[in-house]
């Protein structure tokens, strides 16, 4: 766990991500400039810091509703703007990007905040990135593989002989700058289904697991697939870290909770999906065994203590500015969770020492 | 309420004639209501390759559109190899699995014989079944011989047709009224 900076005696991690979504607030009908945007979310890093948070993500999304492509450019700024929480992408869609380029970005990165960077790979679940940036979609599958494989060799040797079939080969070449401590933390994004979990165990690279909504108890099979397959190909599965994600809001109450998520679920769904998210089963979010977390303060931390038990992961990671959310519930929202949950989850997460 | 009356071939002259039919039984007896034909003979329309709907262009993009802000959907089908045709299937793949949540949906059948009468049972309402629509239960089943040229030539099928219409939107209104008073017992 050392080489992924997570010290387990500290109790399990909490982070928030934003994937940079750029959508009117359906309570208003109006929506901020993306100049508001991007500053909202170096301000709320700030927040987050001072709420003791432990990690702070930004994804990229190259189409409309979002705002941020340059996503490491955003974290750059971040990495300025804050002094201890970790900063890390959720997710840089590597499928379109050089591993090469990802790599000096993150080390750059990690220099500026003094080894806080970290990279989550993904293959992205929209299509724009791959039309803008020219990547075939029919190679989706081979072409992610392929450049995880090559990111995780340049994280872990110092000259790089490589050859493949979707970028120019490599012979001897030294990727500089290094990060701080010669090596990142490197994740793999995987969605629901065991399948891409399988990959990364197999691989024996860290996961970030979705968990969006429906049962908790549907993604322990993918968590158990993971560990298996890190087991079967050599790896020691307790020594790779685990993290989920999912959507959050807490509110006094879970009625206020339900309330206040809502609009926001439901328009997010319905610009980025083209369909919206249906009401009987986001009542049903309030139940402890659903993976949504919405709720009181006291069912968010039941859920995260239920998830940590069916899991065993190491860092939670809260999505709270899906849908056009404005800053002032945001606020509201890391002020909860830096004093009420924060303290309940490390206290019953905390790994006891020898 | 939004009705689309959807033609589900690009060959053939009897479902458009049904759908025709159908599409005059609405603005007739239902001016109320906004109803719109889609035959997809008039539009060019891509194989589904996995994208979200809202990710194709052109007529791909308008035709789900259309079917996505719909209320009610009356499919009209043929009969081609004991099945519906390519052309309507892929209609259903170009959509999201839930999309017909909220929706009511009605079908009209036309075919040669009465040979794969349970076709409807057996292969178009489990797919509906399955991307959540309100299935109105009895459906049209019109034959050849009820045509003449290119017109509805069986008064049965008229009368049939006549209260699908009308079972559509019952259908439709009832599941609303339930729609409704769920959502105020939410509270959200």
């Amino acid at each position: 766990m050392k080489k992924y900076r997570i010290d387990a005696t500290k109790g399990m991690e909490f982070g928030l991500y934003s994937l940079g979504d750029h959508i009117l607030n359906p309570l208003t009908g109006s929506r901020i400039s993306a100049q508001q945007r991007i500053q909202e979310l170096v301000e709320v890093s700030q927040l987050a810091e001072q709420a003791g948070i432990d990690v702070f993500g930004v994804g990229e999304s190259h189409q409309k509703y979002f705002a941020s492509q340059a996503h490491t450019v955003i974290l750059g700024a971040i990495a300025q703007a804050t002094q201890k929480i970790k900063i890390t992408s959720s997710a840089t869609v590597l499928s379109v990007l050089d591993p090469v380029r990802v790599y000096e970005d993150f080390s750059t990165i990690d220099l500026l905040s003094d080894g806080r960077a970290e990279i989550v790979a993904g293959r992205g679940s929209r299509v724009g990135a791959y039309q803008l940036l020219g990547v075939d979609l029919q190679d989706y599958e081979d072409i992610f593989e392929e450049k995880l494989e090559l990111l995780k060799q340049i994280n872990e040797e110092e000259r790089i002989t490589w050859k493949g079939n979707y970028r120019a080969p490599l012979q001897n070449a030294e990727i500089l700058p290094q990060p701080k401590d010669g090596s990142l933390p490197i994740w793999r994004a995987v969605g629901g289904p065991p399948a891409s979990a399988i990959k990364a165990g197999h691989m024996g690279i860290p996961m970030i697991l979705t968990t969006l909504g429906g049962p908790a108890m549907n993604f322990k099979h993918s968590v158990d697939a993971y560990r298996q397959a890190a087991e079967n190909n050599g790896f020691d599965a307790q020594s790779l870290p685990i993290g989920t994600t999912s959507l959050f809001y807490v509110a006094d109450t879970n009625n206020e909770a339900l309330q206040g998520m809502y609009p926001h679920l439901n328009t997010g769904f319905q610009a980025i999906r083209g369909s919206g998210y249906p009401k009987q089963q986001f009542a049903q979010s309030t139940d402890y065994r659903d993976a949504m977390m919405v709720g009181s303060k006291e069912l968010i931390i039941e859920k995260l203590l239920y998830q940590h038990e069916l899991y065993g992961m190491q860092r939670f990671m809260a999505q709270i500015d899906f849908g056009g959310v404005p800053f002032d519930k945001i606020m509201k929202n890391i002020e909860m969770i830096g004093n009420d949950i924060i303290p309940a989850i490390k206290k019953h997460t905390r790994e006891k020492g020898e | 309420m939004k009705i689309v009356i959807i033609s589900g071939s690009i060959v053939g002259t009897k479902t458009k004639t049904a759908m025709l039919k159908t599409e005059e039984i609405f603005l007739q007896k239902y001016p109320e209501h906004d109803v719109q034909l889609l035959d997809l003979a008039d539009y060019q329309i891509e194989y589904s390759d996995g994208r979200n709907y809202i990710d194709y262009e052109g007529d791909t993009k308008y035709v789900t559109e259309t079917i996505m802000n719909a209320d009610a959907l009356i499919i009209g089908t043929p009969v081609f190899q004991a099945s519906i045709p390519a052309t309507l299937k892929n209609i259903f793949d170009l959509l999201p699995i839930h999309a017909f949540r909220d929706k009511v949906a009605s079908i009209v059948v036309t075919a040669g014989t009465a040979k794969h009468y349970l076709m409807v049972e057996q292969q178009l309402k489990p797919i509906l079944a399955y991307m959540k629509a309100q299935i109105v239960p009895t459906y049209v089943f019109i034959e050849e011989q009820d045509f003449l040229r290119k017109e509805i030539s069986n008064d049965d099928i008229i009368f049939r047709l006549d209260r699908l219409a009308e079972d559509t939107i019952s259908t439709f209104e009832a599941f609303e009224a339930i729609r409704i008073k769920k959502d105020e017992a939410y509270g959200f």
